[in-house]
């Protein structure tokens, strides 16, 4: 029973290598976007779309190496269950925005 | 008595359908127990998502008090972000000692991770703890409530974590690396490795456009 978890599917140094790997990607890309804002590198729109990018890039490689999410290494299910929480995130997060920002443009101008 | 006891199993082996049974509990139950807890981490993350929804049509909604400029602290984020982190990659390390089986490092390794992610709590509440006495508590405006249910809510959950770590170490203290012991920590690991995830929605959301002002 124990053998059928995903972390059995490693040997130790694969997994130490993972996390370190992870680790060094998940601080350069945090230094960027901190360092694009505290130095005020760039625009700050072009800095909104640096931090939504970085952030986004660090999401995946903390899931990929931290995680471990890769197809044979983790369930099917698990997949399937991130995969539709992430359309109703999306939705409700969209949908609240796009209703709100909405409602904000009406009610103020 | 004991010998007549021990009599009947010898007669099963004779029966050819019995080896077909005991598949039953070979049901993977430890990974049954990962997707429950994994299907937790997702509901959990919907929770978190509409508090980022929240927060973000709430930003204008000062009332004229403090705005996101004014009570945000970069270098406190930042220091409070890499902690976390850190506290991530030092559960990693826990979990590779897992793997190869050294109890001793199982119980350094979490003991790191929870030194660090009590650090994040402390910096948090110093954080809580100024604001509000600046006048800038979740009472102030619809803004500062929405920040405070979101940055707190996620302080709660590590916070819980931190009790889990703890009681995982005890636990430690008693039992050896069985495989329920595992299990119970590589849940803990999704769980402690979620708040990481969900941390980085927070200072890309709330602090990092925050101190730029009028992001949105």
């Amino acid at each position: 029973m124990a053998q059928d978890m995903q972390a059995q599917h490693h040997t130790p140094e694969e997994m130490r290598r993972s996390y370190l790997f992870g680790y060094a990607l998940a601080i350069i890309l945090t230094m960027i976007p901190f360092g694009v804002v505290a130095f005020g590198l760039v625009s700050k729109p072009a800095a909104i779309f640096i931090i939504a990018g970085t952030a986004i890039f660090q999401v995946f490689v903390h899931l990929r190496f931290f995680l471990h999410m890769k197809p044979g290494l983790m369930p099917r299910e698990n997949f399937m269950a991130i995969g539709f929480a992430a359309v109703l995130i999306l939705i409700m997060i969209g949908g609240t925005l796009w209703i709100m920002l909405d409602l904000h443009y009406r009610m103020m101008i | 008595m004991t010998a007549e006891a021990q009599t009947p199993p010898v007669e099963a082996p004779e029966i050819p359908e019995i080896p077909e049974i005991p598949e039953i509990p070979e049901i993977d139950v430890m990974g049954e127990r990962d997707f429950g807890f994994w299907l937790y981490l997702m509901s959990d993350a919907i929770i978190f998502s509409l508090l980022f929804a929240t927060y973000v049509v709430m930003i204008p909604g000062t009332d004229g008090g403090p705005t996101a400029q004014d009570v945000f602290d970069l270098p406190r984020a930042f220091a409070e972000t890499v902690l976390l982190l850190t506290s991530s990659f030092t559960f990693g390390m826990a979990s590779v000692a897992v793997l190869s089986g050294n109890k001793t490092h199982v119980v350094l390794w979490l003991a790191v991770t929870a030194v660090l992610g009590l650090g994040f709590i402390g910096l948090e509440l110093s954080e809580f703890t100024s604001m509000i006495a600046a006048g800038a508590g979740p009472d102030r405006s619809g803004f500062l409530s929405a920040f405070f249910a979101l940055v707190g809510t996620h302080g709660l959950h590590v916070t819980a974590g931190l009790v889990w770590i703890l009681v995982t170490i005890i636990q430690l203290s008693r039992k050896e690396l069985t495989p329920l012991m595992r299990s119970r920590i590589y849940r803990l690991g999704l769980f402690w490795h979620f708040l990481d995830i969900v941390w980085i929605g927070i200072f890309s959301v709330v602090y990092l456009p925050g101190v730029m002002g009028e992001a949105f």
